[in-house]
């Protein structure tokens, strides 16, 4: 059996998704980082975008991240953020027309979580 | 029906219509402890892990950071209370406000300036009345806070520690609200959020069961300080948040037991009542009786004396 880490993709406020994984992809503020078993001790600064969890049973979870850390230990890896959803939550629509609204309220905050959505829609 | 018992049955009528109320309140208190109890629940991972990044940079890292390092002769400290925005809850603002004005008090004598930053409309009044200077403060939330709330709450207190103290700034920060230990009991505490100390932080990491993990040499991405720098404001949110939520299971407990005992006081007050009420239909009947029996036996004793 292929060695694994256990993830915890935490929001402030409710626990994401948690499980196994053998590979995850998140980007950090020095750009994208993948991290697999038995990476060295790891804690950095994520940016907002799209979050890939390769899980053990081959599936793949895609996760919008808000801003937040990734820290590594173990083999057992964290991601910390403020606001998280999975793509599957995610409602393409809305998050359609957040954006446009973002864009013609000139609010680049809101723009930028809807865009950080709909990316993540993409890779899934 | 004389005059005293309609009284007696007017008030009864008031009383019931108040228990009911009351009544009403308690059970939807009650209602809102359990939602209150599940997203405080739901934070806890979140704060937990966080509690843990921020204790691996702080150990592992020799970084300085102003968030970290106790200032030399700190000259003030601004001080978060959180009380609620309704009444009705027992002494829960009062006792808050107390503990508020207690740890004012020590930090004043450690010669320290206070600044106030209060959540909830009771602290509010309680402050205005008194004509007392608040930094800022925040209302409308205290039942159901947010994750943005928190958010809002934080932004200032953050950007205060930031500043030099000879600017206005702040070099403590304090926050005093209503720990939620259990359904009967919930305690006002004060805490030292900032600067942090890592016997505190150690005292957490007990209560989430890692006490005496060993940290392992962390690889920082970019670096430590940026992500001290990152993790710190992060940090006083989540530390905030949980505040906010444990005051409102506090707040939600206080007024469910408030509201129980206002519940179980209207119904002795219906119970007495209800006694005077009855002694007061039975007076009135004896005295009918009485002045029955006394008009008869006048009437009989004017009809004897007629007949002579």
């Amino acid at each position: 059996m292929a060695a694994e880490l256990h993830v915890e993709l935490v929001a402030a406020d409710r626990s994401v998704w948690s499980g196994e994984a053998t590979l995850v992809v998140a980007r950090t503020a020095s750009g994208d980082i993948g991290v697999m078993p038995g990476h060295q001790p790891l804690l950095g600064v994520l940016e907002s975008g799209p979050v890939t969890i390769r899980t053990s049973e081959g599936g793949t979870v895609v996760a919008a991240v808000h801003g937040g850390f990734i820290s590594f230990a173990d083999d057992k890896l964290s991601l910390l953020a403020e606001i998280a959803e999975l793509a599957d939550e995610i409602d393409v629509q809305r998050a359609e027309r957040a954006l446009e609204r973002a864009k013609s309220d000139t609010d680049a905050a809101a723009e930028r979580r809807a865009d950080v959505r709909l990316r993540a829609v993409a890779v899934r | 029906m004389g005059a005293q018992l309609r009284v007696y049955k007017r008030r009864i009528q008031a009383v019931t219509a108040t228990k009911k109320i009351t009544k009403a309140m308690e059970m939807i208190a009650a209602s809102r402890i359990v939602k209150a109890q599940r997203k405080v629940q739901a934070s806890m991972p979140y704060a937990t892990e966080l509690n843990r990044a921020v204790t691996a940079v702080a150990t592992g890292s020799s970084a300085k950071h102003p968030l970290t390092t106790e200032a030399e002769s700190p000259a003030r400290a601004a001080v978060l209370l959180i009380t609620s925005d309704r009444g009705l809850a027992g002494g829960y603002s009062s006792n808050a406000i107390k503990a508020a004005e207690r740890l004012r008090e020590r930090l004043a004598g450690e010669g320290k300036e206070v600044d106030t930053y209060i959540v909830g409309r009771k602290g509010v009044a309680y402050y205005g009345f008194r004509e007392r200077k608040v930094a800022e403060s925040w209302t409308g939330f205290t039942d159901s806070p947010a994750y943005g709330d928190a958010k809002n709450v934080a932004a200032p207190l953050i950007e205060a520690i930031q500043k030099d103290s000879a600017e206005g700034g702040v070099d403590e920060l304090h926050i005093v609200f209503t720990e939620f230990v259990s359904m009967m009991t919930q305690n006002p505490v004060d805490n030292r959020m900032l600067p942090l100390s890592l016997d505190k932080l150690d005292e957490g990491a007990e209560e989430s069961g890692t006490k005496g993990e060993i940290l392992p040499l962390f690889d920082f991405e970019p670096s430590a300080e940026d992500v001290l720098d990152a993790l710190l404001p992060r940090y006083v949110e989540s530390r905030i948040y949980n505040a906010l939520l444990q005051a409102a299971a506090s707040e939600h407990a206080a007024r469910r037991r408030a509201m129980k005992s206002a519940t179980d006081n209207a119904g002795d007050l219906i119970k007495s009542l209800s006694r005077l009420a009855n002694a007061a239909r039975q007076a009135e009947i004896t005295q009918e009786i009485s002045e029955i029996v006394g008009g008869a036996s006048a009437l009989a004793d004017a009809t004897a004396g007629s007949d002579k």
